[in-house]
């Protein structure tokens, strides 16, 4: 068979072509099965965070030391470079605009336990460039840390500082490996994945079943029958900043 | 047919400025290694300013390769005859300017190994997958357009017919290329500083100012050191475009001024004082005002008659000096500064991490002497 | 023709370092199989030992996709075993890294898979966090 240069330029060409429109085919494809399989049977999980009963036990960090040492979170003393998938910060700083100006002491300086959102329409998973991070269809944000390139563009994303970046070896950093979560290596984003290896072997959460005084509630939202679902019909509950229309499945009973 | 042989003979000069330029990439490189080894947590960077210098010179020098179009739209579109012997200098210096920002993305990952997998794994939902297609598609059509004018130029043949139409392909595509690397922050609904739909102009203003503006201190270079003459009509006009843009650029930033503090929201507030109140933590204020102050001063000069073609090169320092502090650093910067939840994590940029940028800085500048001189040699060759 | 000395240099310098990688190998590696330790309490693998010889690394790529992105733990093995899906429980659960994978990977030359950069051998952590 004979061909001329330009012929097997143009052939080569072509098929370089097809071969990345079946890869965008497949991928815009994939988006629309995920979406009809959520249809039939709705799963949001979601959590409620109780904070007058946290309130109770002030300087508790139970749900944070348990999420640490299931997911073998390192311990980073520089804050710059700090890795957290659960976490604390005062109520001002967390609902800045749930403030009067006047508001009572008691409830602004109270720690309030932050962590990924789990959004109903996350954002960084809109902006990742390799679909290594997601919305599985029970609501839960995964990361795929076999596939994540480093970008950052999710934290840049994340209106909620949920996400953190390995500056550096986490290993070194972390007091004793728990060997049945992996680590994570440097240079990739990571962030709390609501416990979805415990949720697959029928456990709950680590930060829900370690919290002595019951604060945390898990469960699905999409189920009006649900514990959260109760306890959202009839206390007055916050999400962080709703109005960016990112629905998080994160609520906060005051 | 990229002519390399004509690189490969120069002057005593051309070889040590070569030698000296390759000792940046040199040490760029080794302070890659390290940064490779030990992660980014070498750079200045932190879990709050998460991205820093090397997103914003990408930023930067995805305008300077944009304002290309500003040399191909006057000669191809409207075959003005005094860009002749200068559009294919801005083609050049797009190429080199593309080749910089892939280097400057790259360097940011924290998996470079996995970079394919932005192929494998195909997102039309972000951003940053149409800013692959659009840097790549541009610097394909730049590489094609300036390589085979040059061609045409040493055999004496008219330039191939598809040629022009690439050319006018390379016009829109080049807006392209910066309108999607401005949706790349201003689609993000957390980062107000970002949030406001005069990015976009705001990047294209820039850009047309900071690329022409390095076009013609390099062609001014040419003049001197290899009695390469791009013409002194195309120099005028290019100092124009170049003026009309800063004055634009530094309309918008007013108009976004205005917006922020008079609505006086916040949310929006913060992140200008960040960047403007000295004193404190705000380490990038000082520089954002000699930026300031750079911009007022080239306008000063560039729209002043007796002072516009005397002081042309100065003009063009401080435009490229200002846009260089207000889009190289401060606009990727302060997005982050506060942080979502209202922390300012000081971001100052280490050693090693100004050791790459100039390494990937020194990259560019080799492209750049080699195609310059590829052309000169052509170019004289070919006027005998 | 002074060059031709030089040219016979070059040649040389050439093949040598061309040639490298093959005697660096054979004066590094003996040609004797590698010593596998195989467990000592059971008889089968989760599916053919010629099978996982020859494609263990793309089950293990296919059980991580499952896992991780379609949230598929079970797999039933080809004599309807059932097993979870799992790197560290599961294959580590039956063999030794250090003893097994490692001692292969070595012999045949494939640079350690990346995988331990994150997935931990219990072997290993049980001894590192009793101090
Ligand atoms: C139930 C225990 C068990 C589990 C779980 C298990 N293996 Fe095995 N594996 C064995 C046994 C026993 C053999 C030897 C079988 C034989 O020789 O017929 C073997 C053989 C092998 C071999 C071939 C070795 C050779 O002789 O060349 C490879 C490779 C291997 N296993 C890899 C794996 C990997 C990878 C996993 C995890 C996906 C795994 N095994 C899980 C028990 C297990
Ligand atoms: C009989 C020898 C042998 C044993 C035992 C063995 N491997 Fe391998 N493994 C190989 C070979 C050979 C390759 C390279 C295959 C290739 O590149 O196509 C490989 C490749 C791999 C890869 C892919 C690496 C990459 O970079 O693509 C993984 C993962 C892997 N092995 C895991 C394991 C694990 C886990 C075990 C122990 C449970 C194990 N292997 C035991 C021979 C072995
Ligand atoms: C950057 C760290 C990292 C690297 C490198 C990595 N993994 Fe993982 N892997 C993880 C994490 C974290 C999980 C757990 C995900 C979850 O359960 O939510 C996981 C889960 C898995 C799982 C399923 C669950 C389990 O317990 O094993 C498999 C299988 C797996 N990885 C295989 C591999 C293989 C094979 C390699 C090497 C080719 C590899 N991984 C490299 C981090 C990593």
């Amino acid at each position: 068979m004979k061909i001329t240069r330009k012929e097997f330029l143009r052939l080569t060409g072509l098929s370089l072509l097809a071969g990345g429109a079946m890869q965008v085919v497949r991928a815009i494809g994939q988006g629309g099965t995920a979406a009809r399989a959520a249809a039939s049977q709705p799963v949001r999980l979601g959590m409620v965070i109780d904070l007058s009963k946290c309130r109770e036990k002030d300087g508790c960090n139970e749900c944070i030391h348990a999420c640490n040492t299931t997911h073998n979170i390192p311990q980073i003393a520089n804050r710059a470079h700090e890795v957290k998938w659960i976490w604390t910060e005062p109520f001002g700083t967390v609902f800045p605009s749930a403030q009067t100006g006047y508001a009572e002491q008691s409830y602004t300086k109270v720690q309030v336990p932050l962590m990924c959102n789990h959004c109903a329409e996350p954002p960084c998973t809109r902006v990742c460039p390799t679909r290594a991070t997601w919305k599985r269809d029970d609501g839960i944000v995964m990361m795929d840390w076999h596939r994540c390139i480093g970008c950052r563009y999710c934290i840049a994303a994340c209106p909620y500082g949920s996400r953190s970046f390995n500056w550096q070896d986490p290993r070194p950093a972390i007091a004793s490996i728990n060997p049945d979560f992996p680590t994570r290596t440097k240079g990739i984003v990571e962030k709390c994945n609501f416990c979805e290896e415990r949720l697959a072997r029928g456990m709950k959460p680590a930060c829900v079943e370690a919290c002595p005084q019951g604060v945390f509630t898990f469960g699905n939202l999409a189920d009006p029958e649900s514990e959260p679902r109760d306890l959202l019909r009839s206390r007055f509950a916050l999400q962080r900043e709703p109005e960016l229309g990112t629905g998080p499945s994160v609520y906060y009973l005051m | 047919m990229f002519m390399m042989e004509k690189a490969l003979k120069g002057s005593r000069r051309y070889w040590i400025w070569l030698s000296c330029v390759t000792c940046f990439i040199a040490v760029g490189l080794c302070f890659y290694l390290r940064q490779l080894d030990q992660g980014l947590g070498i750079t200045g960077l932190s879990r709050d300013v998460s991205w820093g210098l090397y997103i914003a010179q990408f930023t930067f020098f995805v305008g300077v390769a944009a304002s290309a179009v500003m040399l191909v739209l006057p000669y191809y579109l409207h075959d003005d005859m005094h860009f002749a012997r200068i559009t294919i200098l801005g083609e050049f210096l797009a190429i080199a300017a593309v080749v910089m920002c892939i280097l400057f993305i790259f360097v940011d990952l924290g998996q470079p190994a996995r970079v394919l997998n932005i192929i494998r794994y195909p997102s039309p939902r972000s951003l940053m997958f149409w800013d692959m297609i659009s840097l790549g598609g541009y610097l394909l059509l730049n590489v094609i357009i300036a390589f085979a004018t040059l061609r045409a130029e040493r055999e004496e043949t008219r330039p191939p017919q598809w040629m022009k139409a690439l050319a006018l392909i390379s016009i829109p595509w080049a807006i392209s290329i910066h309108t999607v690397t401005a949706f790349l922050y201003s689609g993000l609904a957390g980062r107000s500083f970002w949030l406001t739909a005069i990015l976009a102009p705001r990047f294209l203003a820039s850009a047309f100012s900071s690329g022409p503006a390095l076009l013609i201190l390099l062609c001014l270079a040419l003049r001197r050191l290899a009695r390469y003459d791009a013409g002194e009509e195309a120099i005028r006009k290019l100092a124009v475009i170049m003026t009309y843009a800063m004055a634009i650029n530094v309309f918008f930033v007013l108009v976004e001024v205005f917006t922020v503090f008079y609505a006086a929201i916040p949310e929006h507030a913060v992140h200008f004082e960040y960047l403007y109140l000295l004193g404190g933590a705000h380490t990038l204020a000082p520089w954002m005002w000699i930026s300031a102050l750079c911009a007022i001063a080239a306008l000063a000069i560039l729209l002043t008659p007796a002072w516009r073609s005397r002081w042309l090169p100065l003009g063009c320092v401080l435009v490229f000096g200002s846009l260089w502090l207000e889009k190289g650093l401060g606009l990727i910067v302060g997005g982050f500064e506060p942080s979502p939840l209202g922390e300012v994590t000081p971001y100052v940029p280490t050693l090693p991490e100004w050791s790459i940028v100039a390494g990937i800085w020194a990259v560019g500048v080799f492209l750049i002497t080699m195609f310059f001189k590829i052309t000169v040699s052509v170019r004289k060759e070919a006027e005998g | 023709m002074r060059d031709r000395v030089w040219i016979f240099i070059g040649l040389a310098v050439f093949v040598a370092a061309f040639t490298a990688p093959f005697w660096h190998v054979h004066a590094k590696t003996s040609a004797r199989q590698p010593d596998l330790v195989l467990p000592a309490n059971q008889k089968e693998c989760v599916a053919p030992a010629s099978t996982m010889r020859d494609a263990h690394m793309q089950m293990l790529l296919n059980w991580r996709e499952d896992v991780v992105r379609r949230g598929d733990r079970r797999y039933v093995a080809f004599d309807g075993k059932v097993y979870e899906k799992s790197l560290t429980h599961t294959c580590l659960g039956c063999h030794s890294k250090a003893a097994f994978c490692d001692r292969c990977h070595e012999y045949s030359g494939v640079s350690g898979p990346y995988c331990w950069n994150c997935h931990s051998d219990p072997q290993a952590t049980v001894t590192r966090s009793r101090p």
